[in-house]
């Protein structure tokens, strides 16, 4: 940032475009990032042309964007994190080759360059990556799973969706004008201060990330309530599967666990923009507080981003081994323990702050107490495929991947939870190596298994089985290759976040890693060639009757995809399992006794402009354009007043229309012939199970 | 409470395989606590290696568990033993528990023997009794200044230590929060603006060992090391003299200088710096109220290092 700042363009100028240093100062690292800057805005100037020329323009409007189905919402956030899942992927492998490159010689990238690469990094995978994908999934299973037509505040949902994806946009148009945080995901005070980081890279960072954090608080109070409020009859809490437990123990978590991270934003905020002095050196600042406010909700974030995994986990263990799962009281309990102690645990993750040693030993202590109900939840997958027929299908893959390698990471958690053995490798490699031991078979493996395992419910066909096997080699011995050295780097002294190595002998270790980013982003690619093929051999891969896996919980009792209403009657549930149960009985397809009206809300503009007001907002504070910065303020909260006296906020669906419907699916299902477990990945299944 | 190292090696699980596999031919973990150089480091190797020999004890059900359960009931191989509807039983689910149970507490007990042993403020005893040579770190973007109150020199990105004797680390920043680390001998600890930290070491055995930043502060980060260089004591008086003798002064315009971001080309040496430096340096964060500078510990109020 530099001269003064224009009423008009507050403090942007044409050199804050990314393209204007390349040509000006050109070398590597400038021609890097004009190249990012460019594939982003070819990539929105392609999306663009493609709608126009396929007039696709209306039907995303209508059909997509100012949607309140909690299924349509949940599959755009799965998009959401899939785009931003592939550009950090790209920015992983750009950082491996830095460091691979960068032994006793600068490298290709320059160290500012570097900087905003990590940053993003772990800016996107937390925030705009894992987070909008789990909430994707869990969006579109659990109502479906709790026998429910909506979650409780659909237009609530459309509008965390669309104030997320506002902070993800201002991410991305960082790559174009200006430039990003250099202080990775945690935007550390003071450094974080105008004192240390002036120029608008954190101010981009603070706003993406407030974004999404009230995206992700509005996000937690809708689920909960979905939960307590929502269930259909007969599903009491412990009759719930798996994945509702671990999506109300997240939602309880996100609604505790972002304020502390909101608060923190904006107090760092009110430093940056105000002068105030919360986190800053001297005149009363204290960036210990910082760090407090920031892994209060840091901590509670890791389970926030496990424990959906865990839900979906304890599904596919139990739906590819044609067994009810083993333990689920234990399991629930385990679930819940981990979500209270999840709070309790936050001074782990600056031990080194110079506190006392008992204060560290106590939150070692509680640290390593999660170990416990986390490996009762290991044992008991294991003890679900125990006595049961294991089907080994991708998502059975990634979901057996992840109980293996999570283990490791388990042990290495346990090492960092003493403050002793974390004074040595705190801010090392071995402690990177650790995250993302939990991260990517914690939740990014969960997710995958989850994409798998109910994308043939969302669309009503199969994805391609090849291409699924080849994701799953590829990630899992890219994960391995690229993060096992990690740990090994960790243990020489190699520190993270580092531009530049003086030791050669990290070469080796670093060449290893690289190799493993580079199985990984090809198993990235085969995830998006496996939608492809799925999508070109969609009628070969149909499964319309929607219980393409034998599936045990209520979603797979309704059709593929499911109609905008989920169920034409609202089941009444007996006890877990009930498709199971159903099936047992013969009653699966049964005629319901009647059929009734239904109300669903209607399609509403109202959560897009409050998106699109609250990415120009956002856009406006960083570049200090303060009347733009106003105007989509007021614009913003026009939008909800106006939304407010809009009284026809729902359609009604006809009784005959739901029953034409319901009866068409039930027809076309009763003539077709069940598929056998052994012929689940062929053509023959079309989604209705033999009777066993 | 003096250090006692005593129960290094004491621990009932620590199979020797794992540091077998640890230190396989042609991997050899070099420049950390693998690597120990001292005490600390030493103590820190032997507590991780022993969490590691606990953890085997939930880790090797899973690792030998998994794979058979894989084995033994995948579909299309009929082992006549196939209970879809079982879910419990009592004597597993007592044993899921407590397994993990008693190995954390296990755990939780050595972690807090532990931590109190190794706490970073305490000083380390030896059989001499010698009293511990405090050295004084200021972090700087990007550099250290060390100031030695007893020896009245400073040094910027090299610290010259007798090997053997007790060091007593006590850190604060000029700049954003840095962590002090040398992993050879131990660590590591925040510096913080304002505020001091101490860290307690000790260099068993003549060498030179790497020293960094651990804490990312923005473009010459990668570029903050210096070297920690154990010599005899004798050693280490010349070194002193020398320093005295040949070194420049710092003064506070040298002072404000350093403070410029910048990584030095080496180290360098000066011979005396302004009295109170540590103490003025702590205290430009607080207005001009220097003797109000908080500490991290409460026993340890300020006495900031003046030369004595």
């Amino acid at each position: 940032m530099t001269g003064t700042t224009s009423p008009l363009f507050g403090v942007l100028d044409w050199s804050s475009i990314v393209f204007v240093p390349a040509i000006l100062r050109p070398g590597t690292s400038e021609f890097i990032a004009a190249g990012a800057g460019g594939v982003v805005v070819l990539g929105a100037l392609a999306v663009a042309i493609w709608l126009t020329v396929r007039g696709w323009w209306r039907p995303l409007w209508s059909d997509w964007l100012t949607s309140l189905d909690h299924k349509k919402i949940g599959i755009m956030y799965v998009v959401l994190a899939l785009v931003m899942l592939a550009r950090a992927v790209v920015e992983a492998c750009l950082m491996r080759a830095q460091q691979l490159v960068a032994v006793n010689g600068p490298g290709f990238l320059s160290p500012e360059h570097f900087g905003q690469l990590f940053s993003t990094h772990g800016t996107i995978m937390i925030f705009f990556m894992a987070m909008p994908l789990l909430t994707g999934i869990i969006n579109y299973v659990m109502p479906l799973q709790l026998g429910a037509r909506d979650v409780s505040f659909p237009l609530l949902n459309a509008v965390s969706l669309a104030v997320t994806a506002a902070g993800a946009a201002l991410v991305m148009v960082s790559l174009v004008v200006g430039k990003f945080s250099t202080a990775g995901w945690t935007g550390y005070a003071s450094f974080t201060e105008v004192a240390y980081s002036p120029g608008v890279g954190v101010d981009y960072w603070i706003w993406a990330v407030t974004l999404s954090s009230l995206g992700s608080t509005l996000t937690g109070l809708n689920f909960a309530v979905t939960i307590y409020k929502k269930r259909a009859p007969g599903m009491t809490l412990f009759r719930m599967p798996l994945f509702c437990w671990t999506t109300l123990c997240t939602s309880i978590l996100m609604i505790f666990a972002m304020a502390p991270l909101t608060v923190a934003t904006i107090m760092l905020a009110f430093d940056r923009y105000a002068g105030f002095h919360f986190f800053t050196d001297g005149s009363g600042g204290n960036l210990m507080n910082y760090a407090n406010l920031f892994w209060l909700f840091g901590h509670p974030e890791v389970y926030i981003l496990i424990l959906p995994a865990f839900g979906v986990y304890s599904e596919v263990f139990s739906t590819y081994s044609g067994k009810t799962l083993y333990g689920y009281t234990s399991l629930v309990y385990a679930t819940m323990a981990i979500a209270v102690l999840s709070f309790t645990v936050w001074l782990h993750h600056f031990f080194t702050m110079g506190q006392s040693a008992n204060l560290n030993a106590v939150f070692g202590v509680a640290t390593m107490t999660i170990g416990i109900p986390t490996g009762v939840k290991i044992y008991d997958w294991i003890l679900t495929m125990a006595r049961g027929r294991i089907r080994f299908s991708t998502a059975m893959l990634f979901s057996i991947a992840f109980a293996a390698t999570f283990v490791i990471g388990g042990v290495t958690g346990v090492l960092l939870a003493n403050p002793t053995i974390d004074f040595s490798v705190h801010n090392s490699l071995f402690l990177v190596a650790h995250f993302h031991n939990m991260l990517i078979p914690g939740l990014l493996f969960g997710m995958i298994a989850a994409i798998q395992f109910w994308f043939p419910k969302a669309f009503g066909f199969r994805l391609d089985e090849t291409w699924g096997r080849r994701a799953f080699w590829l990630w899992v011995t890219g994960f391995y290759f690229a993060f096992m050295p990690l740990y090994v780097l960790g243990l020489m002294g190699a520190m993270r976040r580092t531009v530049e190595w003086l030791e050669p002998g990290y070469r080796p270790w670093l060449a290893v890693a690289m190799l493993g980013a580079l199985l990984v982003l090809g198993g990235l690619v085969s995830l998006f060639i496996q939608l492809y093929v799925s999508i070109r051999d969609r009628e070969r891969l149909a499964v319309p009757a929607g219980d393409p896996w034998d599936g045990r919980s209520l979603e797979w009792s309704t059709s593929a995809p499911p109609p905008d209403w989920n169920f034409a009657v609202v089941p009444r549930v007996t006890g877990r399992d009930p498709m199971t149960v159903a099936k047992a009985r013969g009653l699966a397809y049964e005629n319901p006794p009647r059929y009734e009206a239904i109300e669903l809300p209607r399609n509403s503009a109202t959560a897009p402009l409050i998106g699109l007001a609250a990415a120009v907002c956002g856009f406006a504070l960083v570049w200090h354009i303060w009347w733009l910065a106003v105007a989509s303020l007021v614009f913003g909260i026009g939008t909800i007043v106006a939304r407010s006296f809009n009284m026809e906020t729902e359609r009604v669906i006809p009784a005959d229309e739901v029953e034409r419907i319901h009866q068409g699916w039930l027809e076309s299902v009763r003539q077709m012939p069940g598929v056998t477990r052994e012929r689940e990945m062929t053509t023959a299944n079309l989604g209705r199970a033999a009777s066993q | 409470m003096p250090r006692s190292f005593g129960f290094v090696g004491r621990h009932p699980v620590l199979p020797a395989y794992l540091i077998a596999t640890l230190s396989l031919s042609g991997c050899s973990i070099d420049g950390s606590f693998f690597s120990a150089a001292g005490p600390v480091a030493e103590a820190q190797r032997a507590h991780f290696l022993s969490v590691l020999g606990w953890m085997a004890i939930v880790v090797l059900p899973i690792a030998i568990g998994l794979p058979y359960v894989l084995w033994r009931y995948r579909a299309g191989r009929d082992s006549g033993d196939y209970a879809p509807d079982w879910e419990f039983n009592w004597k597993l689910e007592v044993l899921i528990w407590v397994v993990p149970a008693v190995v954390v507490v296990a755990l939780a007990v050595n972690l807090w023997r532990e931590t109190i042993a190794l706490d970073p403020y305490k000083a380390i005893s030896t059989a001499g009794q010698e009293e511990p040579l405090t050295i004084n770190v200021i972090a700087m973007d990007w550099k250290f200044l060390f100031l030695y109150p007893d020896g009245g020199v400073a040094t910027v990105n090299e610290i010259v230590v007798p090997a053997g004797r007790p060091l007593r680390f006590r850190l604060t920043s000029q700049t954003v929060m840095q962590s002090f680390i040398v992993p050879r001998l131990g660590g590591q600890i925040y510096a913080m603006a304002g505020m001091t930290t101490e860290l307690n070491l000790l260099a068993s055995k003549p060498g030179d060992y790497t020293g960094q930043n651990a804490q990312y502060n923005g473009k010459g980060f990668a570029k903050q090391k210096f070297t920690l260089r154990a010599v005899s004591p004798e050693e280490y008086e010349t070194w002193l003299g020398s320093v005295k003798s040949d070194g420049k002064t710092l003064d506070m315009a040298g002072y404000e200088e350093l403070t410029k971001p910048s990584v030095p080309e080496s180290p360098s040496v000066y011979a005396s710096y302004p009295a109170d430096l540590f103490k003025t340096v702590l205290g430009q964060f607080h207005g001009h109220r220097p003797a109000d500078t908080p500490s991290q510990h409460s026993e340890d109020r300020i006495e900031a290092g003046s030369p004595s």
